[in-house]
């Protein structure tokens, strides 16, 4: 089985999140960057699945040269090739991101392209299904659980407490949900390997889309501080009254 | 000129996260305000949609689209939207919601917004836009320039609220034109593990961070959780333990929650998780740190040790139920 996984370079938001003053980027002068979660997991399914049945993963991000560090992170997870769609910073909208993996789909013969549900940072919730398209193949989203059989795949994810079951044939695109698994962490070895691999890159071009940002901003805060009703259990009567008011007690 | 807004059943009434982009799609100003609805057509439920200003409903009967198939419902909705010439087609931002117009702008090759908390027409074929970006810590001011808008409606930043007088509805049934391929894909469904309420449409949610402790320490939990008439949620922390399954997870990479309460135990409350449980109308937090940042989102707190607080919080209300 030849799987490609698509991840994404997204900062690493801890307890607060800034805009640029020009209100066009998350301001990351303190933070750091991590592949986004619902992809990191894609690249361990991705891994599962090869040690158990063959076959190779080769890893694919969209983005600004500074995005190595992130494929050579999913790389040392058990990844084997890595490749860079170089971008020049600026951000790709979700039909252009899609026109650029297909280029590369169509370069190698792949069974499998594994996708984050949505992007942590622009939650899109689109570029497998227009990769999809532009393939021809048929496309899975939101998935929780993976089978991989013959000549085909199995799907599964809950939608309203019904668990939902997809059949499709090979080759087809499969977004995941962070659940799938738990992702390993990477090994010395793995580590070491990831290092010294070579990276292939290419250069797509940008293109404008009808959907334009003008500015990013932080909404504003319902932010106040909670009233404390007390310490330890001497809070809880207090406690019991709040629930009555706001008639949550049957 | 209509907007056509996908509707999903929840039993046989629409779906909150469908009324609730319904209500936006009713401030788009246009005359005819529509709705397409995949069932049979004595399952249309026609009341509910004319109190929120429907004034036509499509129905997809299930026979040709063979339940859930997402490309065949988008295509579907592509047909329609040239037959009524919609200036917009929007549904919730759920899972379906956002997969189908995700299908719907690949066939049409137009653009889509996920989760808009605002959509206003600006004119000619220009939409300007608000949106989540990072599930709601960020909000992107967009324009959307595009002959039909596409877009889903963030479910935990809009309310559900009917017109001021129902409107007067039609129901027309519509034969989507469907090739082979857009049915490869259809959901075959069956009841998924343990019944009970949802944690995403769930009244009350008790949630339980790294405070908890391990998973033995869950039990109070669930037994106020049940008292409450709610269910247990937890943090990520604890589905990357392994101490609860991923499926209870409250937050950006796990479920966002609209309940009446949500009652935060031992959560510190990162951010990613406050994505998750901000569309709730009141926080409660226990902690033991007057310090967390969960404080600075909660109406109300207790500082002290949820193992001592909620013990004597489930004695309290058994006490008042006897």
């Amino acid at each position: 089985m030849e799987i490609l996984v698509c991840i994404k370079r997204v900062p690493t938001v801890g307890g607060k999140i800034a805009v640029t003053p020009d209100g066009q980027e998350i301001d990351t002068r303190a933070s750091g960057f991590s592949i986004s979660p619902h992809e990191e997991c894609a690249v361990e399914e991705a891994v599962q699945i090869t040690e158990r049945d063959g076959g190779s993963v080769s890893v694919l991000t969209l983005g600004p040269e500074a995005a190595i560090e992130q494929l050579r992170g999913a790389l040392a997870l058990g990844a084997h090739r890595a490749v860079l769609l170089e971008t020049d910073g600026r951000e790709f909208g979700p039909i252009a991101t899609a026109a650029a993996i297909a280029a590369e789909v169509r370069a190698h013969p792949y069974d499998l392209v594994l996708l984050g549900n949505e992007a942590a940072d622009t939650g899109d919730y689109q570029v497998g299904v227009r990769l999809a398209h532009e393939l021809g193949w048929p496309v899975a989203t939101g998935i929780k659980n993976l089978s991989v059989g013959d000549g085909g795949v199995v799907a599964r994810r809950e939608y309203r407490g019904v668990e939902e079951a997809y059949s499709l044939p090979l080759p087809a695109v499969v977004t995941v949900k962070e659940g799938i698994n738990l992702p390993r962490y990477p090994s010395l070895p793995g580590r070491l390997r990831a290092k010294r691999a070579a990276v292939d890159r290419s250069a797509p071009e940008w293109a404008g889309e009808g959907l334009r940002k003008e500015a990013l901003r932080v909404p504003e805060s319902s932010k106040h501080q909670a009233e404390v009703l007390g310490s330890g259990v001497d809070a809880v009567p207090g406690l019991v009254r709040v629930l009555e008011e706001m008639g949550v007690l049957s | 000129m209509t907007v056509l807004t996908l509707i999903e059943l929840d039993g046989a009434e629409p779906a909150d996260a469908s009324l609730r982009a319904l209500t936006l799609a009713r401030t788009l100003g246009d005359t005819s305000v529509g709705t397409v609805v995949f069932a049979d057509v004595a399952a249309v439920p026609t009341g509910l949609l004319a109190s929120y200003g429907v004034t036509d409903a499509y129905v997809i009967e299930p026979g040709s689209v063979d339940g859930y198939a997402p490309q065949a419902w988008a295509r579907a909705l592509a047909g329609l939207a040239t037959e009524t010439g919609a200036t917009a087609v929007l549904a919730a931002g759920t899972d379906r919601g956002n997969e189908v117009l995700a299908h719907l702008g690949a066939i049409t090759g137009l653009p889509m917004a996920a989760n808009c908390t605002l959509v206003t027409p600006d004119g000619g074929k220009t939409h300007r836009l608000v949106r989540h970006r990072w599930a709601g810590l960020l909000l992107e001011d967009a324009v959307m320039e595009a002959p039909i808008a596409l877009f889903t409606v963030a479910t935990d930043s809009v309310a559900s609220v009917s017109a001021e007088t129902p409107a007067a509805i039609q129901v027309h049934v519509h034969k989507p034109e469907l090739a082979k391929a857009d049915l490869v894909v259809r959901a075959v469904e069956s009841p998924a593990g343990a019944g009970g309420a949802s944690l995403a449409t769930a009244r009350v949610v008790v949630g339980g961070g790294r405070g908890v402790g391990g998973p033995e320490g869950f039990a109070s939990l669930e037994q106020l959780a049940e008292l409450l008439g709610g269910v247990v949620g937890v943090s990520r922390v604890v589905t990357s333990e392994g101490w609860r399954p991923h499926k209870q997870q409250v937050g950006q990479t796990g479920t966002k929650i609209t309940p009446e309460l949500y009652l935060a135990c031992g959560i510190s409350g990162a951010i990613q998780h406050i994505a998750g449980c901000a569309g709730a109308k009141h926080i409660i937090a226990i902690n033991t740190d007057p310090g967390a940042p969960i404080l600075a989102h909660a109406d109300y707190a207790v500082i002290g040790d949820l193992h001592q607080v909620i013990p004597a919080l489930v004695e309290a209300l058994r006490a008042r139920l006897r």
